[in-house]
């Protein structure tokens, strides 16, 4: 059927033009729009009536965290990593993120997501290998439900819809929660990812940490949308803003929107309003792109500062928590330290392996050509290697 | 059910027909093949490859999607990572870029990446090369791209049989398979009938679909048909031509190809897609690499010109025909006289 075809098209009304069809909105907007100014707890009278463990909680994973990112940045002056993108300052979305989850339930991380992945419990240094360059996922990713993390911008979002809608196919309880920067939310990945979510009403939701830079691109270059959040609503999902300085108001959203998930109601966007305070990676030059006092005016909003003054307030802030607190922090780093101080031992061979199930004659042939390289390099003539090896290819007949 | 009634003759079936055939099988015997994409539901695809499946299997199993090709292939990521198999149609040769990102950043190298802890047991179908027809992005023939890829596997059907053996071997795979339908012979019959048992055809294998001792022709897909005619066209000439179905591009048959050659001396690889950059300088490198010794003229190519594919007006001029083909045969022969000339 063409358009011209379609009942109700001119080719059809030969008498006088009747009224147009009705036509309404499929769903409401007005309940997916996000609120105008970002969603706070930190010292509003509702953080009172916070649970203590979990501020107690959110404590300890921000200040592990933001001593993971300085340990990691060390790493890379020393040689130990080739590249780390902080996210210190953006710490409370890392930790809300683990923390919203269940055991069953998938994170699918950026690059940017180490932390994320670490309070979720991958082990610190497999956390790193892919900026090491040992190996591009150095976990498996069954085992916490962590994805790999993600180089290529939002890419990662259409698998995180695709695992929760296989899920709910198995009639498994499982949701899951995909991160993504500002400026990964220009990517056609992202909005195919939200579109497909929300007709199939996957268990999925989408954490955006506008931390205000892609790069060197503030968000305004990136996007002319009252904000993030407002994008979930041309999907037909609900937007929610929220502070992501905030720790306590970040988990709350965060959880709420993985209930919902879990309850069945489909995918959540969250866009939590954050900062990215140190440069996009240690590579960068930050300064010719934004100002000192723009970068003050965020340490004055940090997520860890915030939070200790509602723990002050509410006197749970006391030694015994501060102490063990920057006791997990300095264990982990020195952990770090002491397991990143090496080279890892490679097996050039591996580079062979799963590629495929099983290895092609062309990998098997070419496995032969590096396996009489590295033989010949290991007789100490590394300079005739590649000369010396038998040709790779089958002999001549 | 039971019949006393002599077996009616084999009805003639279409290559379609027995990619649906393939699709159906593997679904009835694996819940966890899906198979999506735009329009494979009710409408069961615009080549009507998947024909009944939603019906059959319900829409959960064979899905209408969003039309938006990188989200189908992405989410198709997500389903396998959560062990399903998915089969994702891909409406047009052209319409599948979108998707390629996915195709070459994730889908490819995922088990790689992760150590083999993450496979893709997925295969992408699409529709593939000219000759039909088609208006403008309907008939590109996009095997390179995927051959140039490590991780994928690239197999495509040239025979109603194969259609089906070959399909059903792609979605067994844990690998993941570009599966290229050459859609000119979509509608290709042949004895074969979908009641038959056919054979899985295996991946990696070539397959000599006629004995000659000349020259051997290496094709495969869309330009097969074109091959087997144009091998019976050579007769006349004197030429008695081999022609092997490459079947699948990766992995990729070394072996029967290389026997073929060593034993006629001879050959050209014929495709339809462009020959700058295609499938068939990978090929003729490979074969003059093996059979050097063997080779009584230089590897020679019959492929599309390196244009943008043309306006349906104009495609058979671009289209490898059989001429072509014997043209270039005649080449291979004054190559070799050339040859025995020097050697004299
Ligand atoms: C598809 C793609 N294009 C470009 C890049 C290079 N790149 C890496 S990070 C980045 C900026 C991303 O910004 P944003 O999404 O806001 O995330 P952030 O780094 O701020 O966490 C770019 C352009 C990439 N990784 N992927």
């Amino acid at each position: 059927m063409t358009v011209l075809e379609q009942p109700g098209s001119s080719r059809h009304t030969s008498g006088p033009a009747g009224p147009p069809p009705t036509w309404r909105p499929r769903v409401d907007p007005a309940p997916l729009l996000p609120d105008a100014e970002p969603y706070r707890l930190l010292g509003t009278e509702a953080a009172r009536r916070l649970d203590a463990g979990l501020l107690k909680r959110l404590y300890a994973e921000l200040v592990r965290g933001r001593r993971y990112n300085a340990q990691a940045t060390a790493l890379t002056r020393q040689g130990r990593l080739a590249v780390y993108p902080s996210s210190t300052g953006q710490e409370a979305c890392q930790v809300a993120a683990a923390l919203a989850l269940e055991a069953q339930d998938w994170l699918f991380p950026s690059y940017r997501d180490t932390l994320a992945a670490v309070a979720r419990g991958l082990d610190p240094v497999q956390a790193l290998t892919l900026l090491r360059g040992d190996w591009h996922t150095g976990y498996d990713p069954h085992e916490h439900r962590v994805a790999p993390l993600c180089t290529p911008l939002a890419t990662q979002l259409p698998h995180a819809v695709g695992l929760a809608h296989a899920a709910r196919l198995k009639g498994d309880d499982v949701v899951a929660l995909a991160l993504v920067g500002d400026g990964g939310t220009s990517e056609g990945d992202f909005h195919e990812a939200l579109n497909f979510a929300a007709v199939w009403q996957a268990p999925v939701v989408f954490l955006v940490q506008n931390n205000g830079f892609a790069i060197s691109v503030p968000l305004a270059k990136q996007t002319a949308a009252p904000s993030l959040a407002h994008k979930a609503v041309g999907y037909g999902m609900p937007g929610r803003l929220v502070d992501g300085n905030d720790a306590p108001a970040v988990h709350e959203v965060l959880t709420d929107a993985v209930r919902r998930a879990r309850e069945g109601g489909g995918p959540t966007l969250v866009e939590a309003v954050t900062y990215r305070v140190e440069a996009h990676t240690n590579a960068d030059d930050a300064t010719r792109y934004r100002t000192e006092a723009e970068v003050e005016a965020w340490r004055a909003h940090d997520p860890i500062a915030l939070l200790e003054r509602e723990l002050t307030a509410r006197g749970l802030l006391d030694e015994e928590l501060a102490g063990a607190a920057r006791e997990g922090a300095e264990r982990l780093a020195a952990d770090l330290r002491e397991r990143m101080h090496a080279d890892p031992p490679l097996e050039p061979m591996d580079l062979f392996d799963h590629v495929f199930t099983e290895q092609s004659d062309q990998l098997r042939a070419q496995a032969a050509q590096l396996r009489a390289e590295l033989a010949a390099e290991a007789e100490g003539h590394p300079e005739t290697a590649t000369g010396t090896a038998p040709p790779a290819q089958e002999a001549r007949s | 059910m039971t019949t006393t009634t002599a077996p009616a003759a084999r009805k003639p079936a279409t290559m379609a027909q027995a990619l649906t055939r393939a699709l159906r099988d593997a679904m009835a015997e694996d819940p966890a093949v899906h198979v999506m994409g735009e329009d494979v539901g009710a409408l069961g695809g615009v080549f009507r490859v998947t024909d009944g499946l939603a019906a059959e299997f319900g829409e959960d199993r064979c899905s209408d999607t969003p039309l938006a090709e990188a989200g189908i292939l992405g989410t198709a990521v997500g389903m396998a990572m959560y062990g399903l198999r998915p089969v994702v149609e891909m409406q047009f040769d052209a319409f599948a870029y979108p998707a390629f990102e996915q195709l070459v950043s994730h889908v490819a190298r995922m088990r790689n990446r992760t150590r083999g802890a993450v496979p893709m047991p997925l295969t992408i179908r699409i529709p593939y090369g000219g000759g039909i027809g088609g208006v403008e992005h309907h008939s590109d023939s996009s095997e390179a791209y995927y051959l140039a890829t490590p991780g994928l596997q690239v197999v495509t059907p040239g025979t109603v049989e194969d259609a089906y053996g070959l399909l059903r071997a792609s979605i067994a795979s844990d690998d993941p398979v570009v599966f290229l339908e050459p859609k000119r012979l979509y509608w290709t019959k042949s004895d074969w009938s979908p009641d038959a048992p056919t054979p899985v055809a295996p991946l990696g294998r070539a397959e000599i679909r006629r004995r000659g001792s000349s020259a051997t022709l290496l094709t495969y897909g869309p330009s097969l048909p074109v091959c087997l005619e144009a091998a019976e066209a050579a007769r006349a000439e004197g030429w008695d031509l081999e022609v092997v179905d490459l079947r699948t591009l990766v992995p990729f048959d070394d072996e029967t190809v290389c026997a073929s050659v060593r034993r006629t001396g001879r050959a050209v690889v014929v495709h339809e897609s462009n020959g700058f950059g295609g499938p068939g300088g990978e090929i003729a490198a490979r074969v003059t690499e093996r059979c050097f010794h063997h080779l009584e003229a230089p590897v020679l190519r019959v492929a599309g010109f390196d244009i943008p594919y043309p306006p349906p007006m104009l495609e058979r001029h671009h289209l490898p025909g059989v001429d072509r083909i014997l043209d270039t045969v005649a080449r291979l022969q004054w190559e070799s006289r050339w040859t025995e000339g020097r050697d004299a």
